[in-house]
């Protein structure tokens, strides 16, 4: 066996190790994407808020509170569908391309570890709600997204996890002074998703 | 010291056998058609060589049923892990001593 041998054979070691234990067709783009979304829809709830309260920023009725709720409500529903959407969509497009397919065990294992604090946070969001727990919503949405996220680092490329303590952190500062609450949102969910989707797609993507 | 090749482990001297002691080292357990789609090879070609890890006793089998489907699942045992780390010693100490002559 000659050196250029044993190098190959170390190297098919590593790859095989990698492909079995992780999802590595996640694709970088719809990250990004993903973060766009989310600055659009936190830009419309802005304009909807300052809409609808007063020059020191309370909601002028009770009426227009539960009609902002339902609006804001509406808006984190469409952002996280899309970018599902487009997740699963771009992910099969790119496993497709490497010649894998999308519905396998490390799809599983991501999937299920992702799950389990994934439906809690949107559990507790819900409960927030209905017990007019506003101020902790978007603490609570930041911080199981950002465990989500940790636990997923486990299962895909290790850097989402530095991405997942960010916005645990951002959740608990927002916890602190939930009024800014929207701005903590749009970073979390808006800009570092541009960020951390952008840095995975020039590692990984090309 | 001269490291020969005589000491490489005879049961990894193939590929395939290689590749699946490297998925079962870093997994707790994996099933014969997730291993089949990884390693893009044919049912009897895999069955082959996991029966003759297992006769090395470096892999068990525990048979299970996933509703109806049989489902099969494989684990290393110490024996084949302290096995496998070995190997890849060896392949290391064999890069070191080539680049030193």
């Amino acid at each position: 066996m000659k050196e250029e041998e044993l190098h190959k054979e170390l190297a098919s070691i590593r790859n095989i190790m990698e492909r079995s234990s992780k999802f590595i067709s996640l694709s970088g783009l719809s990250g990004v994407l993903a973060g766009i979304y989310a600055l659009i829809g936190a830009v419309i709830a802005y304009f909807i808020i300052r809409h609808n309260s007063d020059a020191h920023g309370f909601f002028t009725a009770i009426w227009r509170y539960i009609n902002v709720l339902l609006y804001l409500s509406a808006i984190a529903v469409a952002v996280l569908l899309l970018s599902v959407v487009t997740g699963i969509i771009l992910s099969v497009r790119k496993a497709h391309k490497r010649g894998e397919s999308i519905w396998n065990k490390t799809s599983k294992l991501l999937l299920f570890n992702v799950a389990v604090p994934l439906v809690t946070g949107g559990i507790m969001v819900v409960i927030l709600l209905y017990n007019a727990g506003i101020g902790f919503i978007v603490p609570a949405m930041l911080i199981f997204y950002g465990l989500a996220l940790f636990n997923a680092a486990n299962f895909t490329y290790s850097d989402v996890k530095y991405l997942g303590i960010i916005d645990i952190v951002l959740g608990l500062i927002t916890a602190c002074f939930p009024k800014y609450g929207l701005y903590t949102w749009a970073l979390g969910f808006g800009v570092m998703h541009i960020i951390y989707g952008s840095i995975m797609y020039l590692k990984y993507d090309r | 010291m001269k490291i020969p090749f005589e000491k490489l482990d005879k049961a990894f001297e193939n590929r395939v056998r290689l590749q699946i002691m490297s998925v079962l080292a870093v997994n707790d357990q994996y099933d014969f058609n997730s291993l089949k789609e990884l390693l893009a090879i044919t049912d009897g070609n895999l069955a082959s060589h996991l029966k003759a890890l297992e006769k090395e006793e470096y892999i068990t089998v525990n048979k299970s049923f996933l509703g109806r489907k049989p489902n099969t699942n494989y684990v290393a045992t110490q024996k084949g892990k302290g096995a496998f780390k070995q190997h890849l010693n060896t392949l290391e100490q064999l890069i070191k001593q080539q680049k030193t002559i």
